[in-house]
């Protein structure tokens, strides 16, 4: 075992036997960490709602130069026109109301769709976790409440819950991978026209999701779609799902572009701290460092010892503040919403691993400088220098 | 062959422009076994002379071989390592690491070297007991007076059993009582356990244990007195 190995209990002896300074340094890193993967969960909730992929096959026909579902009214037979249209695979009118219209933590969009259609309006990969369709099919009043919706809500299979004066009977919880799918709540389309008809819209819809067959054509589809209804009373603007959550949500867009540089800011704190703790320590020690080199400790292993204890730092601190922002994101369910499209606060575990290895660089590249200047330090100068 | 052997052994540092010598060309040898002490004024080179013997210091001219090897040509890499394994020093401050206990002191020269954990332990153990500390191992150095934390330092100097035992002045610090106690423990260790030891002290009281004294001033050495 090399003396590298066996001076890593010293190093750590230090860390622990000079507590306050050690907890203070691994708090100010926990919290700036913290915040830093409370920011990149939201950066990376906005990427997977807004980046399109390969992949995607849905579209949103919204009515033109409407911004909000309480302005977007499209008469329901345009579902039929849409569906013949070349490259189309499935229509699903759909009718949003939010008890919100604006960006929030806590909105709840209802989604009203025909019931024999709701296989096709929820996105692949979601599966009833709690409750069943047939009873969702069974009670007009009935919902499918997306599980982070259910969670943030606190409701189960069997509750009733209100929200925006429309009130639903919770049928069955879904689990999907799609984050718009786990912050709504699916009920009956003529159950939610009927619950807004108070303004007497009749059967209009909001929104119509329609799949298409080739992911390759989704502009041309959207194109013909809009060239259909160009010069119908309510014309179309139509754009791919995750395009249209882009559009609809760039204020949120722009707001999370600009935490990131708090994200940044947060790293730099990181590094000032474990930086001003080793350089605090470092003249601390230099009679110990001198005591240690006069044994026979070579400049370069008190050097290490310098990067570790930085790298300690940075780990534990680190560690501690990501692990908070995932456990965070992952108990509160997160989602920012606006005009009742959902973007999700993510709990990815990689913004955890990133943090904890951004927070080990970091507490090393801190430590570089001052491990340097010690590994260079003459025995006789540093005595004189106490 | 003598275990030391200084030749011409010059250190110059400069302040400035102004040239500051505190050891001209010293020549002195120092057999194995011996217990000297350097004696001198303030800034009569003592301590230059035993940094320089320690391997902490390098001359600026001439040559120091101790027990075969030139100290004065070696890469500071391996001067550690010479120094880890040769030599021995006590503090006047005794320099204990404040986080560590007793023990951990003792074992901290011991980390350089290829040695299980339980080989470490039995050294430490066998150090504390020839210092009499044993019973205080587990405290750490502001548990401790300045006697028994001499002591402490005193086994770190011995614990890898070096060839020569540095102490600047190891009794400066302390009252009447604990330095008669401590330089009983550095005869012990001189005659009992054959360490020779080379002592920087400024006083006269202590020089009673010594074999030799070696006066200096100005950097020179200036007369030589066996102690009967």
């Amino acid at each position: 075992m090399s003396s590298v190995v066996r001076v890593v209990p010293l190093v750590l002896k230090q860390l622990l036997r000079s507590p306050a300074r050690s907890l203070l340094t691994i708090s100010g890193i926990a919290v700036a960490m913290f915040l830093f993967g409370v920011v990149e969960s939201m950066r990376d909730g906005v990427k997977a709602a807004t980046v399109a992929t390969a992949e995607d096959t849905t579209l949103v026909v919204y009515r033109e130069n409407r911004y909000c579902p309480f302005s977007s009214n499209l008469p329901q037979f345009y579902g039929d026109r849409i569906e013949r249209i070349e490259g189309v695979a499935e229509v699903v009118p759909m009718q949003i109301m939010v008890n919100n219209c604006r960006a929030s933590l806590d909105v709840v969009t209802y989604r009203g769709i025909p019931s024999e259609t709701l296989e096709g309006a929820l996105d692949d990969g979601w599966t009833i976790q709690d409750g069943s369709i047939a009873q969702w099919r069974t009670r007009g009043d009935a919902a499918l409440v997306g599980e982070a919706l259910a969670s943030r809500r606190g409701v189960s299979v069997g509750d009733r819950f209100t929200a925006a004066g429309v009130s639903v009977f919770v049928a069955g919880i879904v689990e999907s991978d799609a984050p718009q799918d786990r912050n709504v709540a699916y009920v009956h389309l003529p159950f939610l026209q009927e619950s807004i008809r108070r303004g007497g819209t009749g059967a209009t819809v909001t929104q119509f999701n329609v799949k298409v067959n080739d992911p390759l054509k989704m502009d041309e589809v959207a194109s013909a779609i809009d060239t259909a209804f160009r010069h119908d009373e309510h014309p179309t603007s139509t754009r791919s799902e995750k395009a249209f959550v882009g559009r609809a949500a760039r204020d949120i867009i722009e707001i999370v572009g600009f935490a990131s540089w708090l994200g940044w800011g947060a790293l730099a704190t990181v590094f000032a701290l474990v930086a001003n703790a080793i350089v605090l320590a470092m003249r601390d020690r230099i009679r110990d460092h001198a005591v240690l080199q006069t044994l026979g400790f070579t400049g370069k292993l008190i050097g290490f010892m310098v990067l570790l204890e930085g790298a300690i730092l940075g780990l534990i601190g680190g560690g501690i503040g990501a692990f908070a922002a995932w456990a965070f994101t992952k108990i509160g369910r997160f989602s920012m919403t606006m005009e009742g499209l959902n973007i999700e606060i993510s709990s990815d575990p990689n913004v955890l691993f990133v943090g904890i290895i951004l927070a080990l660089l970091l507490g090393l590249l801190a430590g570089i400088v001052p491990a340097w200047r010690v590994s260079q330090r003459e025995i006789a100068h540093s005595f004189r220098a106490v | 062959m003598a275990l030391i052997e200084c030749r011409k052994l010059s250190r110059i540092y400069y302040r400035g422009t102004e040239e500051i010598k505190p050891l001209d060309e010293v020549d002195l040898d120092i057999q194995a076994g011996q217990f000297v002490a350097l004696m001198g004024p303030s800034g009569s080179g003592k301590t230059t002379l035993l940094n320089l013997l320690a391997g902490i210091d390098r001359p600026t001219s001439g040559t120091l071989t101790i027990d075969g090897q030139g100290i004065h040509e070696l890469s500071r890499s391996r001067l550690a390592a010479w120094r880890s394994e040769h030599v021995g020093y006590i503090f006047q401050l005794y320099n204990l690491i404040p986080v560590l206990t007793a023990y951990e002191n003792v074992e901290l020269p011991l980390l350089l070297h290829p040695l299980s954990s339980n080989e470490r332990h039995q050294k430490v153990s066998a150090a504390l007991d020839v210092v009499g500390i044993s019973d205080r191992h587990a405290h750490y150095p502001r548990q401790l007076s300045g006697g028994q934390e001499q002591r402490v330092a005193i086994a770190r100097a011995i614990v890898t059993e070096p060839t020569i035992l540095l102490a600047d002045e190891p009794t400066g610090d302390l009252d009447r009582d604990s330095a008669t106690s401590v330089m009983n423990l550095l005869e012990t260790l001189n005659k009992e356990h054959g360490r020779t030891i080379v002592m920087v002290t400024h006083d006269a009281k202590t020089t009673k244990w010594a074999d030799t004294v070696l006066h200096l001033e100005k950097g020179r050495l200036v007369e030589e007195e066996v102690v009967s």
